[in-house]
């Protein structure tokens, strides 16, 4: 059995980056960036996930499979998400009948 | 074939080797965590559709959440996922008492996040922003619209808190089980996989934090 052990000096770097990004997070939001406050924020908290997936999850010493699984579930998230904002985004572009 | 190998806690009858069975546990939590994703996506998606919608009022009803409880709250989330993978890396070097140690301070930790969520809830009835007859937030007349924001905001913290809860339990058994020695270097699966869990209850707090608490903020 060869399982992998992180270093605590690891972990508490790890640590660190995700109490920064979380004032970082939060500082940025009160300046006006216009609509791109919000994807500030969004990318900020993907960058903190996968500290957090891949150091205290340990998913970058897991095998294939693993990461095969996650990827498809992503891929099903991204299904959720495109094909329901299309639907809400476009739906004032037609004048259907009956809406 | 038959009795190739003593059954222990690390290799059951069914498995080859203690890797083996370790992956095998591994692959179940995540493709537990697969659909978790899945079910606090359908609250996201929700919140994204109104938020599109009703952008001016979710900044309006956004601002009276308090920012400074609220990133306040999310670190101490942080710091219970440090202290969970601290107890991960004891249980794996074989140290029972710094396991028992970080379990611990990682309940505590959720157990403050509890409490200040608790605070936090409280101080909605008392001004008035809980959904219902009584719902009331100044600084709008799109009072339909602003409830939305305060539904969708209950139903995410709430359901996030649950697993809270639940979280807290399972560490609760997991620490009676380590007092009990239970978990050694050989094996210490179950704490991994609690880890887990607890880690994916993090990341969802870390994409409610913003998108709850920040997104008026630059209106101020």
């Amino acid at each position: 059995m060869h399982e992998h052990i992180d270093s605590i000096k690891t972990y508490a770097v790890v640590f660190v980056a995700l109490l920064f990004l979380t004032w970082t997070t939060t500082f940025v939001a009160t300046i006006d960036l216009g609509p791109f406050n919000v994807v500030v924020a969004l990318a900020i908290a993907v960058v903190k996930m996968m500290l957090v997936v891949l150091f205290f999850m340990h998913l970058r010493h897991s095998t294939i499979l693993m990461k095969v699984v996650i990827g498809g579930g992503l891929m099903w998230l991204g299904i959720l998400l495109l094909f329901s904002l299309a639907d809400f985004g476009t739906r004032g572009w037609l004048p259907v009948p009956g809406k | 074939m038959l009795a190739s190998h003593t059954e222990t806690l690390a290799l059951r009858e069914q498995f080859e080797t203690p890797a083996q069975q370790k992956e095998a546990s591994s692959l179940g939590m995540w493709i537990f965590l697969v659909t978790e994703v899945m079910f606090f996506s359908g609250m996201f998606l929700a919140y994204t559709v109104y938020r599109a919608a009703f952008s001016q009022v979710f900044s309006v009803a956004s601002n009276t959440l308090n920012v400074v409880i609220g990133a306040v709250n999310t670190s101490v989330l942080i710091c219970s996922s440090f202290t969970m993978v601290l107890a991960v890396h004891a249980a794996q070097i074989g140290s029972r008492k710094l396991l028992i140690l970080f379990l611990i301070l990682t309940m505590l930790l959720g157990g403050v996040f509890l409490g200040v969520k608790a605070y936090e809830w409280n101080q909605k009835f008392e001004e008035h922003h809980v959904p219902g007859p009584t719902f009331h937030l100044d600084g709008t007349t799109q009072q339909g619209q602003a409830q939305l924001f305060f539904s969708l905001y209950f139903a995410m913290t709430g359901v996030h808190a649950l697993h809270m809860v639940v979280g807290v339990g399972i560490l609760l058994t997991l620490l009676i089980q380590a007092f009990a020695g239970r978990y050694t270097a050989e094996y210490n699966t179950p704490i991994d996989i609690a880890g887990l869990y607890w880690h994916f209850v993090d990341i969802v707090w870390i994409f409610l934090f913003p998108l709850l608490y920040l997104i008026g903020r630059h209106h101020h």
